[in-house]
């Protein structure tokens, strides 16, 4: 399972760095949201799959998985969601102030052209 | 803090006080003000003769940075005090000459005594300090003070022009010194030039000897202006007449020379040295004095002629180094080269400080200082005629000024080095000498120019500014005094001979002070080849003045193009044009190029990486079961991820893109991750309601065209190539496990330390609750952010107003 989820988070990888490259500012937020999809999945496999219970003692079983990623991709889910939000309004007024949302046509004035 | 520290510090505290001097006694030429102090200084200097004459040195030190082994240590040896010496006495002079020479209504005089006192305090430290790092900081000090005083004039384009170029290859020099002197401190382990010398013997057999050799000549070279670093004196003239007699004829180019002299004990021992530094050297004497002869201007003349002097110094001092190879010999002729050389360096430091400074007052008073406007001089200005002739015999080398004493002497050099017999000397060695006798043919020729074309002949009134009138007599006290000397030191060498020659000689040649040297210096009578060789030289030089006209056109062979002037500034254009070529095609200021940038490095350097270091393993046991929902699960999110690229309406591809986040949810549901599903699958929706309300609610704008992604290769080659090794990268972590995670610490604690039993929850708020507080500040900050990007209209505000 393991080798197989390194698979899918690679293609998940190079979607994202495909959609990052493009010129629209709405596919490059839409790689960002697959890349973070991708790392939590890589925080997860990393520590291991399918070891045991779910981690609540209620459980009482013998073994369960680890803890310690899920405490770490929560956090990383959370700070994700708030940048993710935090970009999507700065597109939405970028979007509104300068009329477009082609990343080559926000190129800088002042930039030698 | 001894006297000798407050000594070299003096001009620098007075440099403080100078503006205030400045502003409060504008009645009075400033430079009146600063005059004592050199003079003292001079004063101060004398009374270390009777020290080094008997071959004591006087040292002082002061500590700085002791932890790196930096102290401001000084010493007073023979060389250090001949060129303190030369620095005060010269500096004395100058002031006095450029209190008459610039006036005190129309010029900044507080910064010009400011930068000359720097430059004079600097000057000082460089000859006196035995730290290496001591010695580098006054250095650079002075080429920050000569910088300032070329650009004095800094309304001048060319004052510019020139104060950068000297600026640029002095620091360069400087740049380069310094690499060789922290090699230099590396081998022998120490930064003072004193415990270097000491150990001259086991450096020459450290690999680095030969950078650090090299490393330190670039230095001395560039502020020697040694060729082809010489371009940058020329352009230096553009300074006022005082500097350049003083920095750019007397004293900082000589500061090269002096470096050369403080390591030869270091690495003369090496045929490297003794072939770069005289073979330079003598290029140099040769192409400054041939170049010097087509000048039309004094001080460019002037300028070439330091190059070409300071080239016939350096070249003595690199055929001095030869003496060391024959320590056994009774009478070691090759030390006569080293003597030259210092003996020559105290002649054109006083001649062509005479020299510059009666150019100054031909311009002053006549207001060009072309030689082809000017002629016919000597009835309007017999005293600066006669300092001038003087002082050009003098550099022609004609008796009895003391510059003939100094030739004869370096031709002696030059003749012995027939005699040598190291280093392939016996081969090339015949050179030394025919090139000598040429450059001092030029050196006539461009001496009586310089004497004759400016003042005999016709004058051309109706050419000049001014009528011409002598020049007021404080402007020529200073000249007079250095052309006394020249005739003093022409007719009485001796008198300087125990004092300071012999003091001099010996420290930069220390392991030979047991010779009897001074010999050579008193014995100047008879008929030798040295002699003829001198007529020669004023036989064929008069014959070559004469006809001047009918050969100059040679110098039209080499055309202007191809002048080390125009290679220097065609570097520095072609570095522009490189860097802005360059600048151009990487900083395009498309992110998406910048992205490609940063992705392929991460690709290549974790390909290489993991290549280098062998690190790709794969390890197949110890794998969890693949079930059909996680075979299902990875066929959508595959699927989904992929069909995101080729959506057309960006509707699609939101609604895909939250496929994909529920996908992700339901893998935390069957990788046993029931708080991450929860908050996964919240999170989703909320992003993708944002998603759409950012995009979907948007206006139609004109340029917004619902289509597909244009395919590029490079971006799909980037991209596969980041999902290859973040794949490798997974494989290969995951196959090697170096220990076994901590968290069974977690599942046996949580309940007894933290009275929870959802692990996951006591992780986030009690283990590791600090997390939890800045992930609550982020989201905090980002909502505050997205209120303001809202609310926060500042340009509409002011369109409305």
């Amino acid at each position: 399972m393991e080798i197989l989820m390194a698979f899918v988070i690679g293609i998940l990888f190079t979607c994202a760095t495909y959609l990052m490259l493009s010129k629209s500012i709405l596919r490059i937020i839409i790689g960002t949201g697959l890349l973070s999809h991708g790392a939590h999945l890589l925080l997860l496999t990393m520590g291991g799959l399918k070891k045991g219970a779910v981690p609540l003692l209620t459980e009482e079983a013998a073994s369960y998985v680890d803890p310690l990623p899920q405490a770490l991709i929560l956090t990383a889910i959370v700070i994700s969601f708030g940048v993710t939000a935090f970009l999507l309004v700065l597109a939405y007024r970028a979007y509104q102030e300068l009329g477009t949302d082609d990343m080559e046509r926000l190129k800088g004035n002042d930039v030698n052209e | 803090m001894s006297s000798l520290h407050w000594a070299v510090f003096a001009p620098f505290l007075l440099a403080i006080f100078v503006p205030t001097f400045y502003k409060r006694f504008r009645s009075i030429h400033t430079g009146w003000l600063i005059l004592g102090l050199p003079i003292l200084l001079f004063v101060y200097f004398l009374q270390f003769i009777s020290i080094t004459k008997g071959g004591n040195t006087f040292t002082a030190s002061a500590t700085w940075i002791p932890s790196l082994e930096i102290g401001i240590d000084f010493y007073v040896d023979g060389l250090g005090l001949l060129f303190a010496l030369l620095i005060t006495g010269i500096g004395s002079l100058v002031i006095l000459y450029s209190i008459y020479y610039l006036s005190k209504e129309k010029e900044k005089l507080n910064q010009f005594y400011v930068y000359l006192l720097l430059f004079m305090g600097a000057m000082l430290g460089v000859v006196l300090s035995d730290n290496l790092i001591v010695l580098y900081m006054f250095w650079e000090f002075t080429s920050l003070s000569s910088f300032l005083l070329i650009g004095y004039w800094n309304d001048r384009d060319r004052s510019r022009y020139g104060a950068q170029k000297s600026l640029l290859i002095t620091v360069l020099g400087g740049l380069g010194m310094f690499g060789g002197f922290i090699i230099l401190s590396f081998m022998g382990g120490t930064f003072s030039i004193r415990e270097l010398v000491a150990q001259s013997d086991t450096l020459i057999n450290h690999p680095l000897f030969i950078p650090a050799l090299l490393l330190v000549l670039l230095g001395a070279f560039t502020k020697s202006a040694q060729f082809p670093f010489h371009i940058w004196l020329p352009g230096a003239m553009e300074a006022p007449t005082p500097v350049s007699a003083y920095l750019h004829s007397a004293t900082m180019v000589k500061a090269g020379i002096y470096l050369v002299a403080r390591l030869s004990p270091v690495f003369a021992e090496s045929g490297v040295w003794l072939w770069v530094v005289s073979v330079v050297g003598l290029v140099t004497l040769f192409w400054g004095s041939f170049t010097a002869v087509k000048q039309t201007d004094l001080k460019s003349l002037l300028a070439y002629s330091t190059v070409s002097q300071l080239g016939l110094i350096m070249s003595l001092l690199g055929l001095g180094a030869a003496a060391l190879h024959y320590e056994d010999l009774d009478d070691n002729i090759y030390m006569a080269a080293t003597v030259a050389a210092i003996f020559h360096l105290i002649n054109h430091a006083t001649f062509k400080g005479s020299l510059f400074m009666a150019a100054g007052i031909v311009d002053h008073e006549t207001g060009t200082r072309d030689i082809r406007k000017l002629g016919g001089l000597m009835p309007f200005m017999p005293i600066t005629f006669t300092i001038t002739v003087i002082g050009g015999f003098s550099m022609a080398g004609l008796p009895p000024f003391n510059g003939f004493l100094s030739k004869e002497m370096f031709f002696t050099g030059m003749i012995h080095t027939l005699q040598l017999d190291i280093f392939n000397m016996e081969t090339w060695g015949l050179l030394f000498p025919v090139v000598a006798w040429v450059a001092s043919v030029f050196t006539f020729i461009y001496s009586m120019i310089l004497v004759f074309k400016t003042f005999t002949g016709k004058a051309q009134l109706e050419k000049l500014e001014k009528k011409p009138h002598e020049a007021p007599i404080g402007m020529l006290i200073s000249p007079v005094i250095l052309v006394s000397l020249v005739i003093i030191f022409g007719f009485f060498p001796n008198l300087l001979s125990s004092t300071l020659i012999e003091p001099a000689v010996a420290s930069i040649q220390p392991t030979l002070t047991s010779h009897d040297f001074h010999v050579h210096i008193s014995f100047w009578h008879g008929w030798t080849t040295e002699l003829w060789m001198t007529i020669g030289v004023v036989i064929l030089g008069t014959l070559l003045t004469l006809t001047l006209t009918k050969w100059i056109p040679i110098y039209k062979v080499f055309p202007e193009k191809y002048t080390l002037n125009k290679v220097y500034d065609g570097i520095l254009s072609l570095l522009d044009q490189w860097t802005n070529q360059l600048n151009k095609k990487v900083i395009t200021g498309s992110i998406r190029s910048y992205l490609i940038y940063i992705f392929s490095f991460f690709f290549l350097i974790l390909v290489y990486a993991l290549f280098i270091k062998d690190a790709f393993h794969i390890d197949l046991t110890n794998l969890a079961p693949i079930g059909i929902y996680e075979l299902v699960l990875v066929l959508a999110m595959v699927i989904g991820a992929i069909s995101i690229i080729f959506a057309k309406s960006r509707l699609t591809s939101i609604i895909i893109l939250g496929a994909v986040g529920y996908t992700v949810s339901l893998f935390f549901v069957l990788f046993r991750a029931p708080d991450l599903a929860l908050t996964q699958l919240v999170i989703e929706t909320i992003s993708v309601a944002l998603f759409l309300l950012c995009f979907y609610h948007l206006p139609k704008l004109a340029s917004r065209s619902e289509e597909r992604i244009t395919f590029r290769l490079n971006n799909a080659l980037v991209s596969i190539g980041v999902g290859i090794v973040v794949t490798l990268v997974a494989l290969s972590a995951h196959s090697q496990k170096l220990f076994n995670p901590i968290s069974d610490y977690y599942l046996e604690n949580a309940y007894k330390e933290a009275g929870g039993k959802n692990v996951v929850n006591v992780i986030l708020v009690d283990f590791r609750g600090m997390d939890t507080m800045f992930e609550i500040a982020v989201l905090g900050i980002a909502a505050l952010g997205i209120f303001a990007m809202i609310r926060l209209r500042l340009t509409r505000r002011n369109k409305e107003s």
